[in-house]
C-alpha cells in the first residue's frame, strides 16, 4: 500500500530548476577545476620526465607545453589552481562552523572568484 | 556486546564505513597544498619557457627540486581522494569501483612518475 502513488510523489528541486547561485555555482567550480587540473598535472609531469630524459625529448615536450594551445591549457589551470587553492581555504573555514551564514558565505564566495582573477593576473605579472 | 564500545558498533555501518579517515586526509593534504602550491607556482613558473640546459641546472638545485617533489605526490594523492568523491557522487555499480581503482593507479603512476623524473634531474 505505501508504493500505491509510486512515480507521482513530488520531487525535491533539481539542478535544472534551481535559480543559480553563487554559493552552488562556486561550489560546483571547486570540483570542476580541482578534477580538470589533472590535464596541466598530466602535461607538467610529461615535461618533467622528458627533462630528465634528453634534450630532444625535452624539445618535444616543451615546444607542446609552450605552443598556443599549451600556453591556453596552463593560463587556465593556472586560474583553476588559485580558484580551487582559494576555495579550499574557504572549506578548511567554514570547517571550523565559521562563516556558514549566508551573508558571510556569499562574500567568501566573492572573495574566492576575484581573488583567483588577481592571483592569476599577478602571477602572471611576477613570473 | 556489553563490552562493545558506541564507536565499535558503528564502525563499518551505514554511513559511519571508515569514518572520517577520508575527511581527514583531504585536510591533512589541503593545508600541505595551500603552503606548497604558492611556492611552486612561483618556482616552476619562472622555469617554463628556459632551455634544455636552465631547466635541467634549475632543477639540479635542492629547494625547486623539493618543491616540485612535494608539490606533485601531495596533489596526486589529493587528487586520488577528490577524483574518488567525485566518481561515488555520479557513477555506481561496477564502473563505480572501476573508475575509482583507475583513478587511484593513475594517481600513484603520475606520482611515481614525477618523483622519479625529478630525482634524475637533481642527482
Amino acid at each position: 500500500m505505501a508504493d500505491v502513488n509510486r512515480g507521482k510523489r513530488p520531487l525535491s528541486p533539481h539542478l535544472q530548476i534551481y535559480r543559480p547561485q553563487l554559493t552552488s555555482v562556486t561550489s560546483i567550480l571547486t570540483r570542476i577545476t580541482g578534477n580538470a587540473l589533472i590535464v596541466a598535472s598530466f602535461l607538467i609531469v610529461w615535461w618533467f620526465l622528458a627533462a630528465s630524459t634528453s634534450e630532444s625529448y625535452f624539445n618535444l615536450a616543451n615546444a607542446v607545453l609552450t605552443s598556443w594551445f599549451g600556453d591556453l591549457v596552463m593560463l587556465g589551470s593556472l586560474w583553476a589552481l588559485w580558484y580551487h587553492t582559494l576555495a579550499g581555504i574557504r572549506h578548511l573555514i567554514w570547517d571550523n562552523a565559521i562563516g556558514l551564514d549566508i551573508p558571510t558565505a556569499e562574500k567568501l564566495g566573492w572573495a574566492v572568484v576575484g581573488g583567483s582573477v588577481v592571483l592569476t593576473i599577478l602571477t602572471l605579472l611576477l613570473i | 556486546m556489553a563490552y562493545l564500545t558506541d564507536r565499535k558498533r558503528a564502525m563499518g555501518m551505514g554511513a559511519a564505513k571508515s569514518g572520517v579517515h577520508h575527511f581527514w586526509a583531504m585536510k591533512v593534504s589541503s593545508v600541505a597544498l595551500v603552503v606548497l602550491i604558492p611556492l611552486f607556482v612561483f618556482t616552476f613558473g619562472p622555469a617554463l619557457g628556459g632551455t634544455y640546459a636552465e631547466v635541467t641546472a634549475y632543477f639540479a638545485r635542492p629547494f625547486p627540486a623539493i618543491i616540485a617533489a612535494a608539490t606533485i605526490w601531495v596533489s596526486m594523492m589529493h587528487f586520488k581522494g577528490g577524483v574518488q568523491t567525485l566518481i561515488e557522487d555520479y557513477v555506481h555499480g561496477l564502473a563505480q569501483k572501476v573508475l575509482i581503482i583507475a583513478t587511484i593507479c593513475l594517481s600513484y603512476a603520475l606520482a611515481a612518475t614525477g618523483v622519479f623524473a625529478i630525482a634524475r634531474l637533481a642527482f
